[in-house]
């Protein structure tokens, strides 16, 4: 194993769901997170919760990220979480980005979002978040894959 | 063990999810892939398997969509591989090939696989190679296989597939850049992409004139013009690739292909073998470590391992872990 061991990088999907236009900030994600040695998948602008659903599971990703500008994450967030169960994925780990007050962060979280980012934060935030939530980059998480 | 026949049933309960975990097993080159392939061994069944090359936005994966588009309103199932490059500083990549085939995102006879080229033990076209095998099985009828031409990966694609499409598109440099670019060997069929756009009539001469340069061959790549956007061309783009097909079987080249697809394939799997057994022989035996930082020149060291993995009886004192035989025999399933 060790040294030599095929590298199994983390693989992210990273999807603009809702209708806002607004993908710059997910672009600089990816950047950061590639950078980091992720293999990020990017979906694009527009995504429904079934297709970034359908998109994790083709690719074998074992996160999702989502990014919303237009409000309506109490809506879009937690279909993809409803859509995750339905498809019997809830192991992979949902974490999104976007305007979103304080306390809807809280009832996101309650319903099933492993973490929210918010405008300023820092890349390396969301970097330093992956690395503490799947210690060995592409390793399985850590079988109870709820926060 | 257990993990193995779920992987096996839920790869034959048709669940998507098995699908994507066992091309990720394969890209891994985990030895419970091989299982699963074996154990498939009577449902291998050979999709049709194209593939597109050309430079980075030359319209590859709008092209590929709208053959997944005309594929799909003929019946026809379809799994595409995009294959893009990795960063040489992290590993990590963007593979951003889904954004142009979205239109097909919930359609359960399109599967869309995004690969990192790098990062690959055994190289890119072992594992491509035994995805397209699952895919097969899986029961996809149709493989598209899409990657960047920037560097060697769009050739090992390239013996992959049956046919293989150099894109192009108008203005995207002379003849000179092409030949340099080792591509006009490659390509089945040439498409000039963005045919709508200025220029695109002297793209096709040059392409002409290029081919007219070369050996007489007994196929002569076709030209075909597109608009990948509008879907222009891409009928003609499918009836070049059945020609080709054609050609492949009347000829019988498609069986010295096919041949050579195997035997390459078998001699990758002894490589990767090999190379994985002699890092852990040189990790594990310290002495032979030692000579070999000694020699400074790898040699004799690489005759010894040579000599001491494949001299029947030899004692081997370091076995390798579990699992040996699958992995230590490179037999195809």
């Amino acid at each position: 194993m060790a040294s030599h061991a095929p590298v199994k990088p983390l693989r992210i999907v990273l999807a603009k769901v809702g209708l806002d236009g607004h993908d710059r900030g997910v672009k600089v994600v990816a950047r950061a997170l590639r950078d980091a040695g992720y293999e990020v998948i990017y979906t694009g602008l527009r995504q429904t919760p079934e297709m970034v659903v359908e998109a994790a599971l083709q690719e074998d990703a074992q996160v999702i990220g989502l990014s919303l500008h237009s409000g309506a994450h109490m809506t879009l967030f937690p279909a993809v979480i409803e859509e995750l169960k339905r498809r019997e994925a809830e192991d992979i780990v949902v974490f999104g980005g976007g305007i979103i007050p304080d306390e809807d962060i809280a009832e996101l979280k309650r319903m099933g979002v492993a973490e929210i980012f918010t405008p300023g934060t820092p890349l390396q935030d969301i970097v330093d978040w992956l690395r503490r939530r799947f210690p060995e980059p592409g390793a399985p998480a850590p079988s109870a894959a709820s926060s | 063990m257990n993990g193995r026949r779920d992987l096996v049933a839920e790869f034959r309960s048709g669940n998507v999810r098995g699908l994507a975990r066992a091309i990720t097993l394969v890209e891994q080159r985990d030895p419970s892939a091989r299982r699963l392939l074996t154990a498939l061994g009577g449902e291998l069944r050979r999709p049709r398997v194209v593939g597109f090359t050309g430079a980075p936005g030359t319209g590859k994966s709008t092209l590929v969509d709208a053959l997944v588009a005309l594929l799909r309103r003929r019946d026809r199932t379809v799994a595409v591989i995009a294959v893009d490059p990795n960063s040489p500083y992290s590993g990590g990549a963007i593979l951003g090939d889904r954004i142009r085939m979205q239109g097909h995102a919930l359609d359960p006879g399109v599967y869309i696989r995004s690969m990192g080229a790098r990062g690959h033990l055994g190289g890119l076209s072992v594992a491509t190679r035994e995805a397209v095998r699952l895919l097969g099985a899986f029961g996809f009828q149709h493989v598209i296989l899409e990657t960047v031409g920037v560097g060697q990966s769009e050739l090992e694609v390239a013996a992959i597939a049956d046919s293989t499409a150099v894109v192009l598109t108008p203005g995207s440099g002379d003849g000179v850049q092409m030949i340099k670019a080792g591509i006009m060997e490659i390509a089945d069929v040439f498409v000039v992409n963005k045919a709508d756009l200025p220029g695109a009539q002297r793209t096709v001469q040059e392409v002409r004139n290029l081919l007219s340069l070369g050996p007489k061959l007994e196929w002569r790549p076709p030209i075909v013009t597109t608009v990948a956007a509008t879907g222009e061309g891409v009928e003609e783009l499918l009836e070049a690739f059945e020609r080709h097909r054609e050609h492949l079987e009347r000829s019988g080249e498609g069986r010295r292909r096919a041949e050579a697809r195997l035997k390459d394939e078998a001699a990758d799997l002894v490589a990767e073998w090999a190379r994985a057994e002699a890092r852990r022989l040189l990790d594990e035996d310290r002495e032979l470590a030692a000579r070999l930082l000694r020699d400074r020149v790898p040699y004799a060291a690489a005759d010894e391992i040579l000599t001491r993995r494949l001299t029947p009886g030899a004692v081997d004192r370091s076995s390798p872990p579990a699992g040996r035989g699958e992995e230590a025999r490179p037999e195809r399933s």
